[in-house]
Order: C-alpha cells, then structure tokens, then sequence
C-alpha cells in the first residue's frame, strides 16, 4: 500500500475501523466508497444513538411529563446545543431542525422570501448553485414578481466577484450561494461574498450542505444570515439538518407550516405562534434523526475538523495529479480553493460506462449532472463522472480509482 | 464481467454506430431524451405505407444507449408497424423480466446483461421509446407534406 503524502498523524486505518459498511466486498471487489459527496457514511456511534433511542427512549418529545418523553425530549434538545456550537451560533434559539439543506433553503424562501421579496426586487445566485438552491428562488420570483440575477464563473470554476459586485443594487434582496459546489468542489468566499451583500443592504443565504463535512464554519464570524446544512453529508442519518438564522430575521419571519408544537395558543379565532426555534418546527419531528445528528457532531469534533481538512486535502493533491496523468482525461473543476472533489470526463467516454465499469471494481461514484445542470451546460459536457472524498477514504484507494479508469479505457478503447 | 454486459457487438456499434444521421426525407421523428443522463436522441423514420422504409438516428449518449440505437435502426427495416412495436415489447421483456431469451430478437439479444444493472435500463431503452413515440404519437411531427402513413 502506498504511503505517499499521507500525514503520520491521521491514522486513517483506524477511523476506517468506525465505519462497518466500509468492510464488504462488491462485485468481488474491496468497497470503495467515493461518494461522500452524496453521502457520507455512518460511523457505529451514530448508528448505536439511533439504535439505542429506538431500544430504549423512544418517545415523543416535549410536554410529555413520562420518564421517556423527557430523555428523548433532552436527547433531541442537546443536539441542538451541539449544532450551536458547530456553527458557533450565539444562541440555540437560531437553530431549526429541517429535513436537510432542501427544505432549509425552502424554509427561507416561503417564510422571509414571501413577506421581503417585491415585485421588481432581485435575488442573487451563482453559476454553480446545486438544483436546491436554484428552484426556490426562481419559484418564489415567478410567484412575486423579482428577478434572479446569476453571479458567473470562470473556467476554473471559480466565481468572478467582479460581477457579482455589478450586479448588486438597491433592488437585491437576497444572495444565496453555496459555501462549497457540490459539482466542482470549489470553496467559494462567502465571508467576501456575505460583505459585498450586506453593503448592498441584501440579505445572505449561505448553502453549506457540501461545506459542513469538511471546513469550520463559524456563523458569527462569516457573518450569515441563514446558513444551512445536511446531516447525512456529515455522517448523520438522512432526513435531518439544520438551518441557522440570525435571531432577529427569525423573529420578524411568518412560520413556515402550521401545526402542533409551532403554536403557544390556539382558538378558532386567533393561534398564537411559539418563541424561536419552535415556531418553525410543526409537528413531530425526526427524532431519531435529530439524536443520530448530535452523535454525528461528536463523531466529527472528535476527529476535528481541521485534521479532517488537512489530510482530505492531501487526498484532493494527490487525486488530483493522479487524474490529470492520464490521457484524455479532464477534470471538470479546478479552482485554486476546492475541496476533495473530483468532477472529470474522459474523451469518448460516456460518464454512466465509466460508472458501470468502475462498479464492476468496486469502486462508488456518481455520474451524471448532479442536481447541478446549468454547470453541465457552463463546461459543455451533459455529464460528469464525479469522486468526492471524506476522511474515511486512503490514498490506496486513488491509486485503485487510477486503476479502474485505466480498465475503462481498455474497454473503450 | 465487464463483458457480459458490454459485449463485443455493443462495443462495435456504439464506436462505430450505424445509421447514425439526419434523415431529409424521413415523414416521421421524435425526440428522445433522459434527464438523468442528458442522452439525447434524435430518431428519423420513413413509412412506405404501414412498412418502415427506412429509419436512421442522432445524438449523444453512452456506449449502452448508442449501441441500441444503432442496432434498433438494423432491425426495424421493412418491419410493419405492428411487428415494429411487438419487437419493442420484446426487447422490453429481454431488459426488465427474466423471460428465457427468445430467438427472434436476433442480434438484440446482446442487451440480455443490461437485465442485471437496472440503472442501466433507460439507457438500453431510450431509442425504443422514441420509436414508439414516432410510430404512434397522434402528433408525431410529419416532416414532409407528403406524408403517407
């Protein structure tokens, strides 16, 4: 096994040992999971949380005055602390559980979309927003009226703040853009981008489903109005995530659906709604879901996520040169600031063969235009072949990528 | 088992796909496309009455769409109409079911693998699902005026 620019301190093999799925043969063939992207896998300790909650506290969470009522209620509530201080949020009250980034961003743009978008207003996105961020919008300016202006990108895949800065005006309202392009891996300068927004009076959403995995974020300090996340993107169960908003946004917003636990009363006449972050969460939530989370916050803090940045940038570096020596190959993303992403096409080569034959070696990624079409169309191609990393992934297994895609040409030859 | 499912004919015909053009004098053409993937399939077919004359097709896929649609453009010449749409059945039932592989599907029994990747179904599929809007859409667009189906 090579042990080319690994860093001694990152015992990868033993992280390796948290992760059951990882240990399974497909096809044949070792796993190789390279699509965390998608994904990311789940560590024991967050599968035992759900499992035990199942087994042991399971209950609806609160006013329920039962012994299980309360464990589950402060099970699910502590997450929300730990989420706190992921984001390093000021206070629990700024963080609602969602569904995940979809309905985070979904969340925003019916709630504070539909009370401070007007006829003529502007909302701003970027070139290389995923589907999630660019639906929402389009669906709320056709509803009201506004217009939704595109920030480009160059052909690294990088975005030109030169034009963003043009086109912002007194007009804009809202800019939401992602922390991290899920197509192309670049990590774009939100703090830069949330600056330019607030001078121009709009108000930012940022899209961190891709960034949460793998850079601190720190709320305060970028200065977000609404960020938003996924936790099965950072090894939690799927159905789950977070949206960060800054209280006094949260406040002034209508709810988002209506029903129990988001009301203090109700008479036919008049509901009054419940304080923050409650009015936002109408009926029972993913429980569950919400308690896997917390475990996968620990799970990830206590590796730490500036390890886990450090040594899947190694991984970036070396897949990266890995890649671009073979023939015909072209990655598909280049940015100067990319997190472990790995977009490319092979000439000749239809992404879906070079995923086929890869799955016959075992090895996972995605292909096609992941819920990211408009960037497909940017760099000509109806699709790519993408490998993204996690921590859990080994140089061994780039080298066993570099291999497979030397099979596919063999086989397309 | 790379080569059960891309067998040497597949191969062949989406390097080197036949009947892969533009078609001046075709009477009816339908658009095929899948979402998923971005394939896009462009399908010409000349009708002599109830007889595919000729039939012939453009576009961008992978390896497993290409070859189906070059080896549907093979087999359908001369085909009635009916025949044409009892072969898709067929070609259907050889992807999704595990029916005994029958005879008369000819050269196309060269999809048989495809019934083990069931995401790669669509991608055997989209020619003939393009064909059938072609030969029964009510509004399969003529591209002549003389149209005689």
């Amino acid at each position: 096994m090579s042990t080319t620019t690994i860093s001694p301190t990152f015992d990868v093999e033993k992280i390796r040992e948290d992760f059951p799925v990882l240990k399974q043969t497909v096809h044949g063939k070792p796993l190789i999971y390279l699509d965390s992207a998608a994904t990311a896998q789940k560590p024991n300790c967050v599968v035992d949380a759900i499992r035990h909650f199942h087994e042991v506290d399971c209950a609806n969470i609160h006013r329920g005055v039962h012994e299980l009522s309360q464990r589950s209620t402060a099970a699910y509530e502590e997450t929300r602390v730990k989420a706190k201080k992921f984001l390093n949020s000021r206070s629990r009250d700024e963080l609602i559980f969602v569904r995940g980034t979809t309905e985070g961003i979904n969340l925003v743009s019916n709630t504070w979309g539909r009370v401070n978008v007007k006829p003529g207003d502007e909302v701003v996105i970027s070139a290389m927003e995923h589907h999630s961020n660019i639906v929402p919008w389009q669906m709320l300016c056709e509803i009201n009226g506004a217009r939704l202006r595109v920030i480009p990108m160059n052909d690294r895949g990088e975005l030109i703040l030169e034009e963003y800065e043009k086109l912002l005006n007194p007009r804009t309202r809202m800019v939401a853009v992602a922390h991290v392009s899920n197509a192309l891996g670049t990590i774009n300068p939100v703090k830069q981008i949330i600056a330019m927004a607030h001078r121009a009076g709009a108000v930012t959403l940022i899209d961190g489903a891709q960034a949460a995995p793998h850079i601190c974020v720190d709320v305060q300090d970028l200065d977000a109005d609404f960020y938003t996340f996924s936790g099965h993107k950072v090894c939690g169960p799927t159905g789950i995530g977070i949206l960060y908003g800054k209280t006094r946004l949260l406040e002034a917003m209508p709810p988002y659906q209506g029903g129990g636990d988001m009301i203090r009363t109700v008479t036919f006449e008049k509901t009054t709604y419940n304080d923050l972050p409650y009015k936002f969460e109408a009926g029972t939530p993913n429980i569950a879901g919400g308690i896997g989370l917390g475990a996968s916050i620990d799970y990830v803090n206590h590796i730490g996520l500036d390890k886990i940045a450090a040594y899947e940038h190694e991984l970036l570096i070396y897949g990266t040169e890995k890649l671009s020596a073979i023939p015909g190959l072209r990655l598909i993303g280049t940015a100067r600031e990319k997190a472990a992403v790995l977009s490319f096409v092979m000439e000749g080569i239809h992404p879906h063969d070079i995923g086929t034959v890869l799955d016959l070696e075992g090895i996972a990624v995605r292909t096609g235009h992941h819920c990211a079409q408009p960037v497909m169309d940017f760099f000509h191609v109806p699709a790519t072949t993408r490998a993204s990393l996690a921590f859990y992934n080994t140089v061994a297994e780039i080298d066993a990528l570099a291999a497979g895609l030397a099979k596919v040409k063999e086989v397309f030859a | 088992m790379v080569h059960e499912l891309y067998q040497e004919t597949i191969l062949d015909h989406s390097k080197r796909p036949r009947n892969c053009h533009p078609m001046e004098d075709a009477n009816h053409k339908a658009e095929g496309y899948n979402p998923l993937c971005g394939d896009k399939l462009k399908l010409y077919l000349k009708m002599e009455g109830d007889i595919v004359k000729d039939v012939s097709f453009v576009g961008s896929g992978c390896a497993i769409s290409t070859a189906s649609a070059s080896l549907m453009t093979e087999s359908l010449r001369g085909k009635t109409r009916a025949e044409a749409l009892a072969l898709l059945d067929k070609f259907h039932d050889l992807l999704t079911t595990d029916s005994p592989v029958t005879k008369d599907l000819g050269k196309l029994v060269v999809f048989c693998g495809v019934r083990d990747y069931p995401a790669r179904v669509k991608c055997a599929t989209l020619a003939w699902h393009t064909l059938k809007s072609a030969l029964t859409s009510e509004d399969s667009t003529p591209v002549t005026t003389e149209d005689d189906a």
